[in-house]
């Protein structure tokens, strides 16, 4: 099980978490200018990294809050949490 | 008026028959007032609010403060940057939060029925959660003042840690199956 610090909550079990998918993927400006080929790159297409990967969770067992973490897909550390609207800080 | 009956009101016997010992008393504190309470901490609205309840939003992460006594006994939990948990003594009137809040932005809502409150005190207390509580129940880390959202055996649970025991806070529909945990897991506590 991992054991993963909420940035409100502090470190708990990750049961506790839902999981989100990839971190900063946005949602694109004018969405009814895509083709069907960009909507679906949007919608479908995510980063899939062996290494450290930004993706969301959500303390929903606790806080319900959204966050983001810097976790390494290989070795499942994770390398830091921040806040929605906090920059993604550099993996250490 | 239709008869009242709480969550874990059929669990009362047996409750009582497990704090027949010194180790545990287990009990339900039924129809306490509970409020949920969102608004911007940083906002004039958040400091009103803290002067209706008599005591200031606690803004640190798993906090909680207890003002006032007798039917304006209050605790404020934490449960999020924006959101508090405000538990009572039932009749307490939340109007007046309402009023203290004003036309600004935030809500304020009765949740009483969302939650029964169940104690759980005694020198056995923190080891009979701990069966199913991942988190470092030690007074010297979760004392009076604290509060934690969490699992207890997989419910999920607000933990308010008081003097001689804990306040666990149950979803309604979750109440008599942790009842009949806590009652299972109390067997070795139990003289």
């Amino acid at each position: 099980m991992l054991l993963i610090p909420c940035p409100w909550c502090g470190p708990r079990e990750e049961a506790e978490f839902h999981y989100g998918g990839q971190a900063h993927v946005a949602y694109p400006e004018d969405p009814a200018a895509l083709s069907d080929e960009e909507w679906a790159r949007y919608l479908f297409f995510r980063d899939n990294p062996k290494g450290v990967f930004a993706e969301r969770w959500s303390h929903s067992a606790g806080c319900r809050r959204w966050f983001n973490a810097l976790r390494d897909t290989a070795t499942n550390r994770i390398h830091g949490v921040y806040r929605v609207g906090e920059p993604r800080p550099v993996a250490s | 008026m239709a008869e009242r009956r709480s969550p874990a009101a059929a669990y009362a016997g047996r409750f009582e028959a497990a704090s027949r010992g010194e180790a545990l008393r287990l009990a339900e504190l039924p129809f306490l007032t509970q409020i949920n309470v969102r608004v911007d901490p940083s906002s004039p609205a958040a400091g009103d609010l803290g002067d209706a309840l008599g005591v200031p939003l606690p803004v640190e992460p798993n906090t909680a403060v207890r003002a006032g006594s007798g039917a304006d006994e209050v605790t404020v939990a934490w449960l999020g940057p924006d959101e508090w948990l405000v538990v009572a003594p039932e009749g307490y009137r939340l109007e007046l939060l309402r009023k203290a809040r004003g036309d600004r932005h935030g809500s304020i809502v009765d949740v009483s029925a969302q939650r029964t409150t169940l104690l759980v005190t005694g020198p056995r207390a923190r080891d009979l959660l701990a069966h199913g509580c991942a988190l470092d129940l030690h007074p010297g880390v979760f004392g009076p003042g604290a509060c934690a959202q969490t699992t207890l055996a997989r419910a999920q649970v607000v933990l308010i840690p008081r003097e001689d025991g804990f306040l666990v806070l149950v979803r309604s529909s979750f109440a008599a199956y942790l009842a009949e945990w806590l009652l299972d897991a109390a067997a070795e506590y139990v003289a």
